[in-house]
């Protein structure tokens, strides 16, 4: 009997592609994952929802090779499994899509997609012709627009996404995870990604999907598995549940309403831009935010929505324009002229941007006052415990002490700190660039009550955001933005999804 | 190895000071055989023997925890020795003093503009401050070794001859260095400032710090402590030739590592330097004592270094192998 017809004899005598029962992962000091169960079948899509820390990116690990379990059985195609490392997976036909793409940009797509396993010829020569034969036919099977010889990095994310999914298919794989595969697609690639989990779903290819996106689950899987504090709580059919029933499982309480938008009515104009520009990036930008408002900002990635807050930062110098404060003219050459007019900025990236990841929360809450909380040069330290221990009340933030380092908090934890230190310097304007990108739909909540109480008590809130419901939800007023222009400016009361898209879309 | 060093469970503190241990082990077993090793007198001899590469390390800290590199303080310290030798009997100690800290400040100047104004590798900026200042030094003496005609008449011996309350005054001067240093590094907004740019410059930046005069200062300050530590080491001498720096940036950076600073930037301290460099010092002279030869040590320093940062890694990873 050959490899593949024992397989085939195996998969035969059971239901499901992938059987993970009992799964233990213990870290120093955590019980990551706590006797995890679920099951794939063959031509189904299985979400995986928890909030950040539940467990889920762990659990993708063990599946994928990474970690090893420390307990409990996985098994693939009836057969248990212990796999040593991602390229074993592969091979077995396990792959994990990874949400930070995994991809070595200044390789070819051919290269990437073989990486490891390359067509050799003699003396261990790359056998170039048919790695670029084979990867082509595959792309051609998905439809691709870009070729085998393509340099990745020249690609969008959504085509270099397409690249790791045509992994499955180069190794045959009849497990893919996907993890939070939409974080940075548009709308429009986010369809062309479903239609791609829809063929590999004909293919009898099982899907596990983790997002913290409720509508896309709705919209694409079968079954949904719960995970919260590392156990699972609960498999359903996605037919037979609803948003409600899922948050309340993972969160262990429900929400009571999902957006909260501010009810302040908004007070004088604290900032005006005229006709910012910055040459191939943003082109004659004019809006004005007024006290107490909650102006949101929406465009597909790449509209100029983050350079406009860069600009009105100081990070980024203008080429025309001009940024009123107050009515007043003002040169904003440097952050530290921004913070001193009163204006904070949360930026995108932000471990890249927001955190020194290796310092405790109390000193990265200080980072921006690091000059005002000092007597001759001394720090105070009593006053920045204060402050630590205000902002981790008020925000709500799990972190066991004022020196537990950030990198080791969740993605909604890190973000409240990005926030608690701009709230530190008292801004009047909070400028917050995709402030719930990544984060779990607790802390979510959390963050957009936070906006509207800020508001309520007179600042100024401009959030930059992706997510349609988001910005409609918390938005008094919706400015949109295409290709570095300023394209709408809608009251939340007149605003329809189809008129920011039409607002944020090219026209041709 | 791998399920000891989980089974051992060691608690935080323990693993946190495992090079302290391994340390005090190498004590133990060196004074069990040298009579003299932990004699008062030999531990002043070690610390004396440190306190040159010692100052120079403060400084270089400063810079590592900025997030650099400074691979030109050997020829810093070989320019910084022959200027405060070569101008003593000219102008007087207290003039070639000042002189010799001015031209510190100054090459910590230049490299702090290049790297944290112009914004260029600190590796390479340093190392071609390393060849040029080699070219400088044997400029300024013309190839000859440089001296100080009458040392027995000449307060400049105090710096590296002298003795204050029975400890050499070099000693002192290290370590009050220390204490100053690592006060300002831990308690001030300046030392916080260096933390947050190795730790994130563009977080630091977009939170108002200015990161370039963060790092210029860095450099200046290493130029500074390699220029205290030349006047020890001149004072020590009484002479010097055009290259006695030469390797002591790898003393430097051998100590800070050791010690358990990390080159990344961000994390580490000044009593750690402190402790690589005196565990440094301890492992050349109880070598000496135990009568290996002298460039056993070198080797045996380079086992220490490597062991020490796998064993560190190790204990983050819990195993030693990936």
């Amino acid at each position: 009997m050959t490899a593949n017809a024992a397989q085939a004899a195996v998969s035969a005598a059971t239901e499901y592609v992938l059987e993970v029962s009992g799964v233990i992962k213990t870290f120093p000091g955590v019980k990551a994952l706590d006797e995890v169960s679920f099951d794939v079948k063959p031509g189904e899509v299985h979400a995986l929802v928890g909030e950040n820390g539940a467990g889920k990116s762990t659990l993708m690990k063990v599946l994928a090779g990474n970690y090893k379990p420390d307990g409990g059985t996985i098994r693939h195609m009836g057969e248990p499994v212990r796999h040593n490392n991602p390229l074993e997976a592969k091979e077995r036909g396990i792959l994990l899509i990874h949400q930070e793409l995994s991809l070595v940009s200044e390789l070819s797509v051919a290269e990437n997609i073989y990486l490891g396993s390359m067509p050799l010829k003699s003396f261990g020569r790359v056998d170039w012709r048919m790695l670029n034969e084979k990867t082509n036919r595959v792309l051609k099977d998905m439809h691709c627009s870009f070729r085998a010889s393509d340099i990745v990095g020249s690609l969008s994310i959504a085509k270099q996404q397409m690249v790791e999914i045509a992994r499955a298919d180069a190794f045959h794989c009849n497990v893919v995870i996907f993890d939070e595969p939409t974080a940075s697609l548009t709308d429009q690639e986010k369809e062309a990604l479903f239609e791609t989990i829809r063929k590999l779903k004909a293919q009898d290819v099982g899907i596990v999907y983790i997002s913290h996106k409720m509508s896309e689950i709705f919209e694409i899987t079968d079954r949904i598995t719960v995970l919260r504090d590392g156990k699972t709580q609960g498999t359903m059919n996605t037919a037979d549940t609803d948003a409600d029933d899922i948050t309340h499982r993972m969160i262990g309480r429900s929400l009571d309403s999902y957006f909260e938008r501010a009810e302040s009515e908004p007070g004088d104009e604290l900032l005006r831009v005229e006709g910012l520009t910055i040459t191939g990036l943003i082109d004659d930008i004019s809006f004005d935010i007024r006290a107490g408002e909650v102006v949101g900002m929406y465009g597909l990635v790449g509209a100029g929505r983050s350079e406009v807050a860069e600009t009105i930062f100081g990070i980024r110098k203008p080429d025309a324009g001009t940024i009123f404060w107050r009515g007043q003219p003002q040169q904003i050459t440097s952050p530290k002229a921004a913070m001193k007019l009163g204006i904070g900025l949360v930026p995108e990236d932000r471990k890249g941007q927001g955190l020194v990841l290796g310092m405790g929360g109390r000193d990265n809450t200080t980072l921006p006052l690091v000059n005002e909380l000092n007597v001759f040069g001394f720090m105070q330290r009593g006053r920045e415990t204060a402050l630590f221990d205000k902002y981790k009340k008020s925000l709500q933030i799990r972190t066991t002490g004022p020196k537990q380092p950030v990198v080791n908090l969740s993605g909604g934890n890190q973000q409240k700190f990005v926030i608690a230190k701009w709230l530190a310097t008292e801004p009047k304007l909070l400028i917050l660039d995709e402030p719930t990108r990544g984060i779990d739909v607790g802390s979510k909540s959390e963050i957009h009550k936070l906006i509207a109480r800020l508001a309520e008590e007179g600042l100024a809130v401009l959030v930059i955001s992706s997510e349609m419901p988001e910005i409609m939800g918390i938005s008094q007023r919706i400015l949109t933005m295409c290709e570095g222009r300023l394209t709408g400016d809608f009251s939340h009361s007149d605003v329809t999804e189809n008129k920011l898209l039409n607002a944020a879309s090219p026209q041709d | 190895m791998d399920a000891l060093i989980k089974r051992m469970n060691l608690p935080d503190l323990a693993r946190q000071q495992g090079i302290l241990i391994a340390f005090v082990i190498f004590l133990v077993v060196v004074a069990l055989n040298s009579d003299t090793f932990l004699t008062i007198g030999n531990v002043l001899q070690v610390l004396r023997q440190v306190s040159i590469v010692g100052t120079m390390a403060l400084g270089v800290t400063f810079v590592v925890l900025s997030g650099r590199l400074d691979l030109s303080v050997g020829s810093m310290l070989s320019l910084t020795t022959v200027v405060v030798v070569g101008l003593h009997d000219k102008i007087g100690p207290g003039p070639a003093i000042l002189v010799a800290l001015l031209v510190g400040l100054l090459v910590g100047a230049v490299n702090g503009i290049l790297i944290g104004y112009v914004r260029l590798n600190s590796l390479i900026v340093t190392l071609g401050m390393l060849s040029a200042l080699q070219g400088v030094t044997l400029i300024y003496t013309g190839g000859k070794n440089v001296g100080i005609a009458d040392p027995d008449a000449t307060w400049f011996a105090i710096f590296g001859r002298g003795y204050f309350l029975d400890v050499p005054v070099p000693v002192w001067i290290f370590l009050g260095g220390a204490l100053v240093l690592g006060v300002v590094l831990a308690k001030t907004a300046y030392g916080r400032q260096i933390y947050a740019v190795g730790g994130n410059e563009v977080a630091s930046s977009a939170s108002g710090i200015n990161a370039k005069r963060i790092v210029f200062s860095a450099y200046v300050l290493s130029g500074l402590t390699v220029a205290v530590a030349a006047v020890i080491l001149g004072s020590r001498v009484m002479g010097s030739q055009n290259n006695v720096g030469q390797g002591y940036e790898l003393q430097v950076l051998a100590g800070i590592i050791l010690g358990g600073t990390s080159l990344l930037g961000g994390s580490g301290t000044i009593l750690k330097t402190v402790i690589g460099i005196t565990i440094l010092g301890f492992i050349k002279n109880g070598l000496l004592l135990l009568g290996f030869a002298y460039y056993v040590q070198w080797l045996v320093t380079w086992g220490v270094i490597i062991g020490a940062v796998w064993l560190d890694v190790a204990s983050k990873r819990g195993s030693l192998f990936e």
